[in-house]
């Protein structure tokens, strides 16, 4: 059976939990309109203020890293630079063609609350389905009073949302800015509010890099340029974080919108996993279009038909719980590494990361090519067959074979040489796993996949967490830890 | 390879037959390439070249955007660095030795990086080296090949003051006169030698031989002298008809692509090769380059026992030369005085591997015509100079070194490149006279 993708949040309903967040790809009708067509199950226009802004130019900044372009997007850009009367035509027309898909639209207006009531009721004329109140854009408007300078207040984020629900007839969602040190106490005030939704995480203040020919920042406007709002990839675990701490927080009970660095499919089921019901996306429709909408339904849906969910509630949130304080993790639970020789490719980056950055606890030994090619490699020079293969595996006592099927020689006239051979010897690898602490580090930097897993060792401490370690020490119960060797 | 004999600018069609395999990979490539290289530790392409250059930090050099630094990298370990990034069989080594031949079956393009960056580097003009404070210390070269730059280069750091003795018009040896052109030409390896000499203070010499006998004199004259005189002539065949016109050593036959234009060059309309070498290749690929119609290999083993390198035979092939294996040259057959074609013998090959010999088989001789015959065997070494120093220890004609030092058996006199060996690589002779600085630094800064 199809899994259901569909979703009611906070009454609205929308074909798939996959809006556009209120950004540049949200600007018009022509944009939002493609947008349907492509497939997004809703959209959250940019946005709206009485007057149009006017912006700068450039505006948008990037990272890239080591050859992948636009790893983190920031932006310098306003919100709509076209008339209210414009836009809410457009809303209208939009609302009149999709009428099932949700439409949301975001507002930030100054201060005032017959400013506030004027457009939230000029909004719900429209047919919109619901309003977002933008508490977070953390350049250019905040200076203003408006954006993140009320998302960093409790007390102005709940007044304005209940200055907003005093008129509104459809749903309110709060728009969260991460610029602050808990994002908790925004959310609890957008709640107290009367808010229906919070929608999290805007972007976060940055500078994207330096020109270092003009030393003027990035982006730049004629040599000068301004902090500006972080966005894309490099973002989502801060926001993975932020969204699942409302999520858990006691007393939360309204519906959560993630957002932030949504890119794969992965990234959106592990939204939902941590609290969101739905999700928003903005930097990879800029880098790549609306057509990616495609990849990450059929990754939910494919994937949740291999875990047999029916519909998005199976899962929605079943990561919270799993989210604890630091204190309440089992101290006595041990994992070491292993690597798998069969498949070890000897690049070395295990033995350095642990050597220089960890906890000096991988052997490296390097093994006369002869040595090594009798005990390690498939002998002769084309690729060898799996069968050849099996009859010359030689094993390293722990049952593991230790050939690497995938590698070979290269051959030419009088010289041979194997993949990481070089000055006679081929680099070899394996944990001390009397010292390893199990950081992960190696396993982290290894690429080839499955190489170095973790295996969970038997314990050597009674089972408990810090905060029950803390109460058995004082109770005399149990004898301190003994601090780990180090070179 | 389609090459149009005919056509009526024949110049620019040769030139065109001639031009570089692979072109210098664009900004945009070299980033995307060098964002696959997974910066190993102690990682096995920098152990598998024989000058170690550091090539993870190159290629991460490149990939942040620092082409000039890679350049500096790779130069600092190989003065020559932009002919070997052409002209090694990276397959062999450091792309041979890549890891990615494991995780992706696809080393990473280490050749092509190291080219970029020398190239880039070279465009700005841009010069790494300085000299060292005087030494006051002077020391002969003789032969002005890879191996004798490399090491007045080196020594040149240390501030020790450099005569280079070449007996060619042109500086730089076989990497100047014996690369296959498509490889790279005059011009370039030109340059080549032009960045050695950036340092500064190196009296090179040309077209002046040295005499046996000048030799031991320069060993009273020098602090230290280097002998670095690579190999002679082609080995004779020992066959009949083997001096007749029409019948070329390897060596000239490529030395012409480089001291002539290519026009000029010439060609015959059938070719026969004989030899299994990357000479072998080098050879027949410029033939049929040339303009030759029928281009053959002979060898008189077999195709796995061939010494030609894995990536030079698909070249060959690719190129439609025909290889003859099995196949034992007996005599060159004369017609109106000149070569036009070549008697062999089928062979059969009795016991295994490279030792295995070599069995001609009676009555399956056969004949292969042809107006032009090519011998691509190996180089002869070059003996007058080495007798001249009675005490010099030479072995099969090749001068013994200590490897590590290139001390020879005489005091003073070092030595490295291809007359210290049986024929080798670009690479190797620049190490050999890195090496060779090395002991020879070591020998004067003791005194």
């Amino acid at each position: 059976m199809t899994p259901d993708l569909s979703i009611n949040f906070c009454g609205v309903k929308a074909p798939n939990p996959f809006w556009l967040a209120s950004a540049p790809p949200t600007n018009s009708a022509y944009q939002i309109r493609r947008a349907f067509e492509a497939g997004w199950g809703g959209a959250v226009w940019k946005t709206l203020n009485h007057e149009p802004i006017v912006n700068v130019s450039s505006r948008y900044g990037a990272i890239d890293y080591d050859g992948r372009k636009v790893v983190g997007l920031n932006n310098i850009e306003l919100i709509t630079d076209r008339t209210l009367d414009v836009n809410l035509a457009e809303i209208r027309q939009i609302k009149r063609e999709f009428p099932n898909h949700a439409l949301f639209v975001s507002l930030m207006v100054e201060s005032k609350r017959e400013t506030w009531h004027d457009i939230v009721k000029q909004v719900q004329d429209t047919g919109a389905d619901g309003i977002e109140l933008n508490f977070g854009c953390p350049h250019g408007m905040s200076e203003r009073g408006m954006g993140s300078a009320v998302g960093q207040v409790p007390e102005y984020a709940e007044m304005i949302t209940a200055w907003c629900k005093e008129v509104a007839k459809i749903p309110v969602m709060v728009k969260l800015t991460p610029n602050i040190s808990d994002v908790r106490a925004v959310a609890r005030a957008a709640q107290k509010g009367g808010a229906d939704a919070v929608s999290l995480i805007n972007t976060i203040n940055s500078i994207m890099g330096v020109d270092l020919n003009t030393f003027a920042p990035k982006p730049a406007v004629n040599g000068l340029g301004s902090h500006g709002g972080y966005c894309g990839p490099a973002v989502k675990p801060i926001a993975l974080n932020m969204v699942s701490s409302i999520a858990a927080d006691p007393g939360w009970k309204i519906p959560i919108s993630g957002i932030g660095g949504i890119q794969a499919w992965q990234d959106a089921v592990e939204f939902l996993l941590l609290g969101a019901s739905s999700v928003q996306v903005c930097t990879a429709v800029m880098h790549y279009g609306f057509r990616i909408v495609e990849h990450l339904e059929s990754g939910l849906k494919n994937w949740m038909r291999e875990k047999g969910f029916k519909k998005i509630a199976d899962f929605q949130g079943k990561g919270v719980a799993n989210i604890k304080d630091w204190g309440d993790l089992d101290l006595s639970y041990k994992v070491v590494a292993e690597i798998d020789q069969a498949k070890c490719i000897h690049c070395g980056l295990c033995y350095i990361a642990c050597e220089d950055g960890c906890h000096q606890s991988i052997k490296w030994e390097r093994v006369p090519t002869d040595e090594f090619t009798k005990n390690y490699a498939a002998p002769h020079a084309a690729v060898p067959q799996a069968s050849s293969l099996k009859s010359q595996a030689s094993s390293n006592g722990n049952g593991h074979a230790l050939v690497n099927p995938n590698m070979h020689f290269t051959k030419s006239g009088d010289v041979v040489t194997l993949p990481g051979e070089g000055d006679g010897y081929v680099g070899v690898f394996s944990i001390k796993q009397d010292t390893c602490v199990g950081c992960n580090m190696c396993s982290l930097v290894c690429p080839v996949d499955g190489c170095i897993s973790m295996k969970q060792m038997p314990s050597t401490l009674p089972k408990m967490s810090w905060k029950e370690y803390q109460k058995k020490l004082a109770a005399g119960e149990v004898a301190k830890i003994q601090p780990p060797e180090h070179v | 390879m389609s090459t149009k004999a005919n056509t009526t600018d024949r110049a620019a069609q040769l030139a065109e037959n001639f031009a570089e395999l692979e072109p210098r990979f664009t900004p945009d490539e070299s980033v995307a390439e060098a964002s696959r290289c997974l910066f190993c530790y102690d990682a096995p392409c920098t152990r598998a070249c024989p000058t170690h250059i550091d090539v993870p930090k190159f290629i991460r050099q490149i990939l942040h955007k620092s082409p000039v630094g890679a350049a500096e990298t790779i130069l600092s370990a190989n003065i020559f660095g932009g002919s070997c990034a052409r002209a090694c069989p990276t397959e062999v080594l450091c792309e041979g030795a890549c890891v990615d031949n494991t995780l992706l079956k696809e080393p990473v393009k280490i050749g092509r990086l190291q080219r970029f960056a020398c190239d880039v580097a070279s465009e700005k003009g841009i010069s790494f080296f300085d000299a060292g404070p005087t030494t006051g210390k002077k020391v002969a070269i003789i032969g002005a090949g890879p191996a004798g730059l490399t090491c007045a280069h080196e020594l040149r750091k240390h501030g020790h003051s450099v005569t280079v003795f070449e007996a060619r018009e042109l500086p730089g040896g076989i990497n100047t006169y014996g690369i296959a052109r498509y490889k790279y030409g005059t011009e370039f390896a030109l340059t080549e030698v032009e960045r050695v000499k950036q340092i500064g203070g190196i009296d090179l010499r040309l077209k002046t031989p040295v005499s046996g006998a000048q030799m031991a004199q320069m060993l009273s004259e020098y602090d230290a002298v280097f002998v670095a005189i690579g190999l002679g002539k082609t080995s004779s065949l020992g066959i009949e008809g083997e001096n007749l016109p029409g019948v070329w050593e390897a060596l000239d036959f490529i030395f012409q692509t480089h001291t002539m234009p290519l026009e000029k060059c010439e060609i015959g309309r059938r070719v026969v090769v004989i030899g299994g070498g990357n000479t072998a290749v080098d050879v027949a690929t410029a033939a049929v380059r040339l303009g030759a119609e029928q281009v053959t290999i002979a060898y008189r083993r077999t195709a796995d026992a061939m010494p030609a390198f894995a990536y030079e035979y698909d070249l060959a092939k690719a190129d439609g030369i025909h290889w003859e294996f099995s196949a034992a040259p007996l005599r060159v057959i004369a017609e109106g005085g000149r070569a036009a074609g070549v008697e062999f013998a089928r062979t059969r090959l009795v016991g295994s591997g490279r030792n295995a010999k070599v069995e001609q088989i009676a009555g399956a001789n056969f004949v292969l015509h042809a107006d032009m015959v090519i011998k691509a065997l190996g180089q002869e070494p070059l003996v007058e100079l080495a007798a001249a120093v009675p005490a010099l220890k030479v072995e099969k004609g090749r001068i013994v070194i200590d490897k590590a030092t290139g001390a020879t058996s005489v005091a003073k006199l070092f030595a490295g490149g291809d007359c210290t060996s049986k024929g080798a690589e670009v690479v190797d002779a620049v190490q050999e006279g890195k090496l060779a600085a090395a002991g020879i630094h070591a020998l004067l800064a003791r005194r």
